[in-house]
């Protein structure tokens, strides 16, 4: 496109080039002037809806976000949940494979906790049924991830469309699960399962209570880092989503690399539903993932699949969404204003890897 | 090029996905900074607090936008006044979900200093026991649960009003314009079926159906009802399309508990009379809503805050009705309610406040054909209805706050299945 452009007669102002490489620091930096721009804008926005000082309004999202010792730890754990999602989505995203279905995953992993809980809650000790949750919850999302894998790998079917039915089946599921489960019967509320003996709960670590919640997602993520960058598994995905003609040719079996590696994502994303119930609501209803799933793939593009970097950027949209809510109780603001907020922010922030990817060359000399 | 094309698709696409889910995955924990800083409250309960050190922190399920949690805010902007607390001692959460999130604003308005916590939706309340058993020393209240007594817990309360005593009047306002449309020959006494948008089917919705039915044939001996259900709270086009298929069905008068003005647009269109919830339909309904069955929060706000303030313990179970002020139906519309509404309205409601007419009389209904009374007598399944009946009849709402109504009685159609 852009040699179209330099062959015109007359050049025009700015054209856009690809750029070849861009140094990390550079990147960075043109991240971080999105983010400032971004603040910017959104100020803008805040005084010129709400007539609020934009800077109390900023102070108020950081003393939302971790303002005591009790919400900084209710960010951490949202930010090892989308974490773990965004961890989950990576091999199969690298692969190509456009698993959307990450928020069906998590229900099926959730809905299968949630069953253990229900059920095995009194036959097991504690330690040996989280083991089993464990379990129980990676091979439901496991399943959900696999369905879509096979008929890809069969019959090449659309993925995208695949994950995202998956998805509404998986809500009809534990719709169907909530009616044996509601209490009382008819009210669709399941309310806190185990309440009494904490039986399947993710037990406190080091006094911490979402210290377990922290140390598996902090496992996962370094294993993912390992398996995708120094695996020879890690290798044949990336062939794979490079060039699948490439990737045969190379001897690698494709058909096998799809199907396995959405049972990992399908897998990691079924823990995610563990981390959420187990770990943390103690409950199970449609609206268990929350949008997670979606939410995810952004943390897991903008990250350019780096595991380290999706703690940065779960971490940074988990302080906006926490932040903003308390800035719309504060300045008795409706929620939507910090959709308003987190919204501009996103726009800014995908918008800027246009200008890591290309660079704007202006017109030099008008008589060249 | 054909990358960096699949890497933009992908980033539309997600964008459009978080853009649906946004609001949801916001959700976590709201909270007020102002207070931060501020030493949380540790007085016991017992000891009394001045009104200008008084906290109070309120978890809503909707905001100012939603019927329901809108009745909240009028109620706790009565108890401002009447108390004289200012903007700063109310602490308000807004769509706070029916999941963990609840157990995250409660404990942080705990610890913001809160000396009562109010929640007001049903699913918040074993989110609220947690937080209860958490901090002891602060008060916590739940409207329509039950299990504040069961929790054995001293300061976990359950609240609600005879909410079946303001749909019980509606209930005679809507069959009062059934006999209107006899009368004019608009339908015939067959034909006269009502059709009722239920949220969920279980005590509290049936409760409230089996009241709204029995008001409305205390004047409309020949009255039917159908009941549909959306699953939902607050599902705008859900209950517009309930509405719509029980007009289909034969209903020729709709009514609804469910916390949206969906179910009243659809009468306004279809020109079919309506009864509304919570808050007056007029605005979206002008020419087919009668009225609305609707709850005066204020007088228990009022209560509840004062007992903190007097140092006086708050009961488990709080259910006030007429009497108190604490039900009421929102005002008639004239223009479409039959003649001689508003006299019979107030024969009944003077009843009601004089304790001369009970909404579950056993002896007006039946279900399966046989009174309550024979069929506690039978045994079985139904003996548990025993402790609710004597004096001729259902003492709804007197054991728990909550409804517990969960009989469908003869002359009502309720599709669950």
């Amino acid at each position: 496109m852009s040699r179209e452009v330099t062959v015109a007669k007359r050049e025009p102002v700015v054209r856009m080039a690809k750029r070849d490489t861009i140094s990390r620091g550079k990147a960075w930096g043109i991240r971080l002037i999105a983010v400032l721009l971004s603040l910017v804008t959104a100020a803008v926005v805040i005084v010129a809806i709400t007539k609020q000082n934009p800077v109390e309004v900023y102070l108020g999202i950081v003393d939302g976000a971790v303002g005591t010792n009790r919400r900084a730890w209710v960010t951490i754990r949202e930010t090892v949940v989308l974490l773990c999602i965004a961890i989950g989505l990576t091999p199969a995203f690298k692969m190509k494979f456009w698993n959307i279905g990450a928020e069906g995953q998590i229900l099926m992993g959730g809905a299968a906790t949630a069953a253990l809980m229900i059920y095995a809650g009194d036959a097991l000790p504690n330690w040996l049924l989280l083991i089993v949750i464990f379990i129980a919850s990676a091979a439901a999302g496991m399943v959900w991830g696999l369905i879509p894998a096979i008929f890809k790998a069969k019959y090449n079917t659309n993925e995208t469309l695949f994950t995202l039915m998956l998805n509404y089946v998986a809500m009809q599921v534990v719709t169907f699960c909530i009616v044996f489960w509601e209490n009382p019967a008819g009210s669709n509320t399941v309310g806190i399962i185990g309440a009494a003996g904490q039986k399947g709960w993710f037990p406190p670590v080091l006094g911490i209570t979402y210290g377990l919640n922290v140390i598996l997602v902090a496992v996962l993520t370094v294993g993912i880092y390992i398996y995708m960058k120094y695996s020879k598994h890690g290798y044949e995905i990336s062939v794979v989503g490079e060039s699948q003609n490439t990737a045969r040719y190379a001897g690698i079996n494709v058909k096998r690399v799809i199907i396995r590696t959405m049972m990992l994502s399908g897998a990691i994303c079924g823990f995610a539903g563990c981390l959420i119930v187990s770990g943390a609501s103690h409950t199970i209803s449609t609206s268990t993932a929350g949008g997670r799933g979606f939410t995810a793939i952004i943390v897991a593009w903008m990250s350019k699949f780096n595991p380290f970097a999706m703690i940065l950027v779960s971490a940074f949209l988990v302080f906006m969404q926490q932040g903003s809510i308390q800035i719309a109780s504060q300045f008795g603001l409706n929620e939507n204003a910090s959709d308003i907020i987190t919204g501009i922010l996103l726009f800014f922030l995908i918008g800027c890897e246009f200008f890591i990817n290309y660079r704007l060359e202006f017109r030099k000399n008008r008589n060249a | 090029m054909k990358k960096i094309l699949s890497v933009l698709l992908a980033m539309g696409l997600s964008v459009s996905m978080l853009a649906g889910c946004g609001s949801d995955d916001a959700a976590g924990t709201a909270a007020d900074g102002g207070a931060v800083g501020e030493t949380a409250g540790t007085e016991a309960a017992g000891e009394p607090v001045a009104a200008e050190d008084i906290k109070v922190g309120i978890i809503y399920i909707g905001d100012e936008n939603e019927g329901y949690s809108s009745a909240h805010m009028a109620g706790i902007d009565e108890m401002m006044e009447t108390l004289g607390l200012s903007e700063d001692q109310v602490i308000e959460k807004t769509t706070v979900p029916e999941d963990e999130s609840c157990y995250d604003a409660a404990v942080d308005l705990a610890e913001q200093g809160c000396d009562i916590i109010f929640g007001n939706s049903f699913g918040f309340e074993t989110y609220m026991i947690q937080a209860a058993a958490e901090y002891p020393e602060i008060e916590f209240c739940h409207a329509t649960g039950y299990q504040a007594s069961s929790s054995g817990l001293a300061n976990m309360h359950n609240y609600f009003t005879a909410v079946y005593e303001s749909r019980y009047v509606s209930g005679v306002v809507a069959g009062l314009k059934l006999n209107e449309m006899i009368a004019d020959g608009t339908i015939t006494e067959d034909e006269a079926k009502m059709g009722y948008v239920g949220a969920f089917p279980y005590a509290e919705v049936i409760s409230g159906f089996t009241s709204f039915y029995l008001g409305a044939r205390s004047v409309c001996p020949s009255v039917t009802m159908e009941v549909q259900y959306t699953n939902s709270w607050a599902d705008m086009a859900g209950e517009a399309e309930v509405a719509s298929k029980l007009i289909d069905d034969g209903c020729v008068l709709i009514s609804q508990h469910a916390d949206t003005t969906g179910a009243p647009s659809a009468c306004e269109e279809k020109g079919v009379p309506c009864v509304g919830y919570n808050i007056d339909m007029t605005s979206v309904a002008p020419n087919s809503a009668l009225t609305s069955a609707s709850i005066n929060w204020g007088p228990y706000y009022t209560y509840a805050v004062e007992c903190v303030m007097n140092g006086e313990a708050i009961v488990t179970d709080w259910c006030q009705g007429y009497v108190e002020g604490a039900d009421k139906i929102t005002p008639l519309n004239e223009t479409v309610i039959a003649e001689g509404t508003a006299e019979k309205v107030a024969e009944v409601e003077g009843a009601l406040k004089e304790g001369k007419l009970h909404v579950f009389d056993t002896s007006t209904f039946t279900v399966n054909g046989s009174s309550l009374e024979d069929l506690i007598a039978q045994g079985g399944d139904y003996e548990k209805y025993s402790a609710y009946v004597s004096d001729g009849y259902y003492h709804e709402s007197e054991l728990a706050s909550a409804p517990a109504f969960d009989l469908i009685i003869d002359g009502i159609t309720s599709v669950t299945e």
